[in-house]
């Protein structure tokens, strides 16, 4: 149970199970941000694990490569280099549109957004507004 | 009820990426293609990295939709950011202490130095342009938090960035015309492991590196300008 | 041996992210998923990939981390734990 390979993807998958539950499960908007980030990480490990060969080398070719076998599959680490950098564009775009809200409605509970939009669009199409508290949360 | 259903979803998804790990054969890969690129890379394309060849000579239209996410993002970013009402030169930030001041001074030289030595040396070492564009994106960005009154030059910036871009495009359309296909290299291949080796593969790093660096320094002083509109001012 | 050092920092990585999910300073939490990318840069040189060891240092663990704390202070949140202790 103690090999390289496991201790690893099991890394992966709770990096990715830790950051998809927090995007699902939490309530404040900066919280989802964070959690998009882990998600990203745990993916891009996924990825680089699975080119991963045991007794090889770096896939720069250098004149001594005598005693290994061969070299790591270059083609994923390239792919992961495009997903690390389209990542962190993701995240600012995130960013600026998370600000705008802030802006626009006051707070980042996506209970308290939800409610005052549904308050907008109800006051801009001529509706009786339901003039109901904010639900609960079950806990 | 939300709770139990969003616990309900991660134990299934734990369940599935499991079972996926079961079949995966992990540290044994089938390389078939990777076992091609290993053999006939170097010599093909004359890059000593094998990874700067698949990114840039192999799987260059990827490289160019990248780009084009990156370009989209970053101007996004800018655009939605600076639309309230632009207060003249009101800066409520003092200077930065003394000791950020005279680094940022000592370590700009230093930042350009490293991050341009990485971006040109991309395809014999590992390094290439995207991490050299971020060390000078932050080197860019570092007077800036050292004295927030200093405006960046977004015009500058701008220019840098759709010249490289520019750039960029047309050295594939020459690939283009000349050897059939877009992107294709074409100058003198070289030695491998020497600095001018590797066709255009070093001119493509160079021009992704600045357009990376500009934009990225552009997005980060857009982020750094102060807010002026007050919270709630927007919602009725 | 190397299996120890792999394992000790997956447990620093996982219990990270954990902490970033749960803590209240928000501050705190962005400085957290920051050690969640440097953990991750240190795995991939093991992994044997220089390349991609550099790009997560250099945008996880430096860019992307500079645009949450920058976008924190933008947001008004930025808070360390001593300004609520004097006003209380």
């Amino acid at each position: 149970m103690l090999d390289a390979n496991s201790i690893l993807f099991a890394g992966a998958v709770g990096l990715l199970v830790i950051g998809i539950g927090g995007m699902v499960i939490s309530d404040h908007l900066y919280r989802m941000l964070l959690a998009l980030a882990l998600a990203e990480a745990g993916a891009n490990l996924m990825l680089v694990l699975a080119g991963f060969k045991w007794n090889a080398v770096a896939p720069i070719v250098t004149f001594s490569m005598a005693g290994t076998s061969g070299m790591v599959d270059p083609v994923p680490q390239a792919m992961v280099l495009t997903a690390i950098v389209i990542g962190v564009g993701v995240q600012a775009l995130a960013l600026t549109m998370i600000i705008r809200i802030r802006n626009a409605y006051g707070t980042l509970s996506m209970r308290e957004i939800k409610h005052k939009m549904e308050q907008d669009f109800a006051a801009k199409a001529d509706l009786p507004i339901e003039t109901r508290n904010i639900p609960a949360r079950n806990e | 009820m939300h709770r139990f259903t969003s616990f309900l979803f991660l134990g299934g998804f734990l369940f599935f990426l499991s079972v996926l790990a079961g079949i995966l054969p992990l540290g044994d890969p089938p390389m078939l293609i990777g076992q091609v690129i290993q053999n006939q890379g170097a010599t093909e394309t004359g890059a000593a990295n094998l990874v700067t060849a698949v990114v840039l000579g192999y799987r260059g239209i990827d490289t160019l939709g990248e780009l084009a996410i990156l370009f989209a993002a970053a101007t996004a970013g800018g655009l939605v950011l600076s639309s309230g009402r632009r207060k003249s030169s009101v800066c409520s930030d003092d200077d930065a202490g003394f000791i950020v001041k005279t680094a940022a001074e000592l370590l700009f030289p230093l930042l350009v130095v490293a991050g341009l030595y990485i971006v040109i040396h991309g395809h014999l070492t590992p390094g290439g342009g995207f991490q050299g564009g971020v060390i000078l994106a932050s080197a860019f960005f570092l007077p800036l938090l050292a004295r927030p009154s200093a405006k960046m030059n977004h015009k500058v910036m701008s220019l840098v960035e759709g010249f490289s871009g520019a750039a960029f495009i047309c050295i594939g359309l020459i690939g283009l015309f000349n050897h059939g296909a877009f992107l294709q290299p074409f100058l003198s291949k070289g030695v491998v492991g020497e600095l001018f080796s590797a066709g255009t593969l070093p001119l493509l790093y160079i021009a992704v590196g600045l357009k990376v660096g500009a934009e990225l320094a552009g997005l980060l002083a857009a982020l750094n300008e102060e807010d002026d509109t007050e919270e709630g001012n927007e919602h009725a | 041996m190397i299996e120890w050092f792999l394992f000790v920092i997956v447990i620093i990585m996982l219990s990270a992210a954990i902490m970033a999910m749960l803590l209240d300073n928000l501050l705190a939490a962005t400085v957290s998923a920051s050690v969640v990318s440097l953990g991750l840069a240190m795995v991939f040189v093991f992994l044997k990939a220089p390349d991609v060891a550099m790009t997560e240092a250099a945008v996880g663990a430096g860019l992307s981390s500079l645009i949450l704390a920058l976008g924190l202070k933008r947001l008004g949140l930025w808070k360390l734990d001593n300004d609520e202790e004097d006003n209380s």
